[in-house]
């Protein structure tokens, strides 16, 4: 029970116990792992955070779809199961201010784990309409970037939307992921068809190729990458497999809206 | 079209792109307006470097190489997770176009095509990595030989402290 002497002697947090802290650990943990962050920055929060409430020999390991946390000489040790990953980087960043706060001795144990459920809990942030304009926006950039004609713009603006909100609604509705980012493909894929069969709409492949941007798995490829680099193999080896799972299911899913016609 | 114009529009696009991928990922507004520099910044690098000389894989390089340096110092001087800069500008170098198009090779029975392409998007993701790898590389060792002060507190790298 070395830690829980260390809080003792230093008189700070002498209400604080080696239970609530790993509470605190794994909840911290849970909401960075589920929100996107890269492996190394979870494992680095969760030591940190134990560090700053004077247990220093906390041990954690992360991978995508669990976290299992130890504190070494206590008989404290937790898993937590990690089923939906979602990339919403503002709770990131507000665990990480908080882990900032901590380090810098500005909060005490039971105020931190308050702040902690509130962010958890937090539903802020922009608005799913807000969302889908935006990818429709985007969408209609990466054609200009991607050099695709002018007429184009109508539709790679409504075939991202379209992707986006196809996106939201199919996986409020199955929550399986694979199956969400192949619908609203195929959903892309007739758009841009159906334009250029209009009259709309002139280069096929530059209106998907901008319309699908926002599909692609862009946070889970550079993290996948960098947890390898890093040493963390399992996560980067999963998170790579999930990638490639979003890739391969955009790509059959306007293959398949295009051998349709 | 003459060269400002191009500069302009490429500039312009990639910015709001960038920004408007920061909205998707709910990135917090200041964060995402520096992100959407980081992004244009790097995408003119891309754009062109491989209009000048076509090499996708240099210019994919240099453009993730200045992402991942820019995302660190603005990581710094605001106290943010790096990831908040540079995930929105990796974006446009990952090579999405190129994988729909492989994609559509394999299933018109084109698979000599597709595993060919297939090779290149594997390479430019290597790129990506290889150029966030160096900037992070270079960022550490500038900061252990010139930041003196800094080597006294413990726990500072941590990417590289396994």
């Amino acid at each position: 029970m070395n830690g829980l002497r260390k809080v003792n002697q230093n008189g700070r947090n002498t209400t604080a116990n080696v239970h609530e802290l790993t509470a605190v650990c794994m909840l911290a943990g849970k909401i960075l792992l589920e929100n996107g962050a890269e492996t190394y920055r979870v494992e680095d929060t969760m030591n940190r955070l134990a560090r700053s409430f004077s247990v220093y020999e906390a041990q954690s390991f992360v991978t995508p779809t669990g976290i299992i946390f130890a504190i070494e000489g206590c008989d404290v040790t937790q898993v937590v199961r990690i089923t939906h990953r979602g990339t919403n980087l503002r709770k990131v960043t507000e665990v990480n201010s908080l882990s900032r706060l901590a380090a810098g001795g500005k909060t005490d144990l039971e105020s931190t784990h308050e702040q902690l459920k509130r962010i958890d809990r937090s539903t802020r942030g922009y608005k799913e309409w807000l969302q889908i304009l935006a990818a429709a926006i985007a969408s209609s950039c990466f054609l200009l970037m991607f050099l695709g004609k002018w007429n184009d713009l109508l539709p790679a603006f409504i075939a991202g939307g379209a992707g986006q909100a196809g996106v939201i609604y199919f996986h409020r509705l199955t929550r399986v992921k694979f199956f969400s980012e192949f619908m609203s493909s195929i959903l892309i894929g007739l758009i841009a068809w159906a334009s250029v069969k209009a009259g709309i709409g002139m280069e096929i492949n530059k209106i998907i190729i901008g319309a699908v941007m926002p599909l692609v798995p862009g946070v889970p490829i550079t993290n996948a990458v960098r947890d390898v680099m890093a040493g963390d193999l399992v996560s980067g080896l999963s998170k790579s497999a999930e990638a490639g799972l979003t890739a391969f299911a955009i790509g059959t899913g306007v293959a398949f809206a295009l051998a349709l016609n | 079209m003459s060269f400002a114009i191009i500069f302009l529009i490429q500039a312009i696009t990639s910015f709001i792109a960038t920004c408007a991928f920061g909205i998707i990922y709910n990135i917090p507004l200041k964060p995402l307006v520096h992100g959407g520099l980081i992004g244009s910044i790097a995408w003119l690098i891309y754009f062109f470097l491989y209009q000048s000389n076509g090499n996708d894989f240099l210019a994919t390089f240099v453009a993730s190489f200045v992402i991942a340096l820019m995302s660190q110092i603005f990581a710094r001087l605001c106290k943010n997770p790096v990831i908040l800069y540079s995930v929105s500008g990796i974006i446009p170098l990952v090579p999405g176009g190129l994988t729909y198009t492989i994609m559509s090779r394999a299933v018109g029975d084109n698979y000599n095509l597709a595993i060919h392409l297939g090779e290149k998007a594997f390479v430019l993701s290597g790129a990506i990595a290889m150029g966030l790898i160096f900037a992070e590389v270079l960022y550490q060792i500038f900061k252990r030989t010139f930041l003196r002060w800094n080597r006294n507190r413990p726990d500072r790298i941590a990417i590289f402290r396994k």
